[in-house]
């Protein structure tokens, strides 16, 4: 499949902004995030900045973006449709509990019991809607029974792992700009990054050995006969369905793409967490270095996982 | 609404024939002739006369080579275009409600004033019947020629699918095949017409009928001498016999 850029920094960029909302969604009304007005905006502002980028972005891959209000009709049938909804509907929670998060005084003296619990239920709404707008996401593709790279039951939980850990990532960052990182923030980015990991691992393996559903025989009706092959091709040039799903390009590179993501987006990420949960200095640098690794990280995760997906119209074309 | 209906009244579609179909790509010239014309956007050409023209077309013709394991490779052409499922994937996954199924006659449209150009319908087609103009920002499909077969204003021999109309072979065939006495139900049963990639689901409307079983003839050798010849009697026997002793 096209790695279309606007794409990959939609999913990427949003999910980043998401896995942050999650966590202070659920770590700010517990107490478990540096109680300072001005951590607090940067935080949110960061991630709904993030996340609008990232809708901004994705409405560049459409041809007719002046149309796109209408992507928001069909939630009942279309995953990215419920995307669109989740997406703004997200920004009513998350603006209001950034709002009474900032502007509230401080966990332990601040808020009275009302605000506190409105803290708490804004925080899970504002989690939970991070998660469904990031499930969605990744429903789009893996609902597509026709990309077998896709349609495939780890790719949901790893989009939601990876918006997790890099949004841990971030989040650190951000206090670590501070100088204020907490110890459980630390915890949650590298266990999330040690998950997310092996996610990908057991996803490559699983698709490297996936049989597919259909073959050049089933395409043509044709396999009973015998070996099907394409003599001749119905057009000398290409044509948009073979740009935009019959992308080879990259298929020679995978397993050093492959290496490159793992080390690039989960290991050195890792590495320059254990350096500050062990104390050992450089805090600042470290968190911003993690930041910049597992941001070129996940956006490598993001165009291999288009570019390493073969659709199966690819069959026709003795291309798949 | 891209929720499918529960079922369509009718299920038009095509019926196409791989034994008879000569490869001509008449009906791909025919289509893009009627359609660029007929049903929403027209479909563009860019670099139509420089060194890498491309377009959109609702129809294409590849051709492949079957090999048997036992006997000589055939060349069967394959017209390829949109299958109109009952379970239509390109549907469903519609953000905007532009891609729909109708509920009369089960013919698959794209509604271009709210198509937004995601190519998202595309993505879920197994088949690749759906190209996003580039010229017009929206997708095009096989309207199975919409505007010509309820069109009073064609003689009523015209009112097929273009590319039906114009197939020197008759290898493609239009009617309903929801009807299990039409002509194209009739011809999917006595032929054995099949589903293209039945396991994606998408339930088919339109059906192949498979190239129909060659005579089987003995295979031949690349040299004359490997030639296995029928034994010959009288006359042709003894100069046979002959030649074999001067030989």
């Amino acid at each position: 499949m096209h790695p279309a850029p606007s794409v990959i920094f939609f999913t990427t960029s949003s999910g980043v902004g998401y896995g942050m909302l999650a966590l202070m969604g659920i770590l700010a009304p517990l107490g478990l995030l540096p109680a300072d007005p001005w951590f607090a905006s940067v935080a949110v502002i960061l991630a709904l900045g993030l996340i609008s980028a990232g809708l901004l972005s994705s409405t560049f891959h459409l041809r007719h973006p002046e149309r796109a209000w209408r992507a928001l009709s069909q939630w009942r049938s279309s995953w990215l449709s419920r995307e669109g909804v989740a997406a703004l509907v997200s920004y009513g929670p998350a603006c209001l509990f950034g709002l009474i998060w900032v502007y509230g005084t401080g966990y332990d003296t601040g808020y009275d019991t009302g605000q506190g619990t409105a803290l708490f239920l804004l925080g899970l709404s504002v989690t939970v809607m991070a998660g469904i707008t990031v499930y969605s996401t990744a429903m789009i593709y893996a609902s597509l029974k026709t990309i077998a790279q896709w349609h495939h039951r780890l790719v949901p939980p790893l989009y939601l792992m990876l918006a997790l850990s890099s949004g841990a990532v971030w989040l650190t960052a951000v206090a670590a700009g501070f100088g204020m990182v907490p110890d459980v923030l630390v915890l949650i980015a590298l266990g999330a990054l040690a998950v997310s990991g092996l996610f990908k691992v057991l996803y490559w393996q699983a698709i490297d050995n996936a049989t597919p559903l259909s073959d050049v025989g089933s395409a043509t009706g044709l396999g009973s006969m015998g070996t099907v092959r394409q003599f001749e091709a119905p057009h000398t040039e290409d044509n948009w369905v073979m740009r935009e799903m019959g992308f080879v390009i990259a298929r020679k590179h995978i397993q050093t793409v492959r290496r490159i993501v793992m080390l690039v987006g989960f290991v050195a990420p890792f590495a320059c967490l254990l350096t500050i949960i062990t104390g050992m200095g450089f805090e600042q640098p470290m968190a911003w270095l993690s930041v910049v690794f597992v941001s070129i990280g996940i956006v490598s995760e993001r165009w291999l996982f288009f570019a390493e997906a073969s659709h199966v119209v690819g069959l026709y074309y003795g291309r798949y | 609404m891209t929720s499918l209906p529960a079922q369509t009244q009718r299920k038009l579609g095509l019926v196409i024939d791989l034994d008879t179909c000569v490869g001509c790509h008449a009906c791909v010239v025919n289509c893009k002739e009627w359609n660029t014309g007929g049903y929403g956007a027209s479909l563009s050409d860019q670099d139509a006369y420089g060194a890498g023209p491309t377009g959109t077309w609702l129809n294409r013709v590849h051709s492949y080579e079957i090999s048997p394991p036992d006997g000589p490779a055939q060349i069967v052409h394959f017209p390829r275009s949109c299958l109109h499922c009952e379970d239509a994937p390109c549907v469903t996954v519609c953000p905007t409600g532009a891609s729909y199924k109708r509920v009369d006659d089960g013919i698959v449209l794209v509604n271009e004033d709210w198509c937004i150009g995601c190519g998202l319908c595309a993505w879920s087609c197994p088949y690749g019947a759906r190209e996003l103009d580039a010229a017009a920002g929206v997708m095009k499909k096989c309207t199975l020629c919409v505007d010509r077969i309820y069109n009073e204003n064609l003689p009523e021999i015209d009112r097929e699918p273009a590319c039906v109309r114009t197939c020197p072979s008759r290898a493609r065939h239009f009617g309903d095949l929801g009807d299990p006495d039409s002509h194209v139900s009739r011809l999917v049963a006595s032929r054995g017409g099949m589903d293209l990639m039945a396991e994606q689901g998408t339930k088919p409307v339109n059906k192949y009928l498979p190239p129909r079983a060659k005579q089987k003839t003995e295979q031949t050798g690349t040299t004359r001498t490997t030639n296995h010849e029928p034994p010959a009697g009288g006359f042709l026997g003894w100069l046979d016999n002959a030649l074999e002793k001067l030989g």
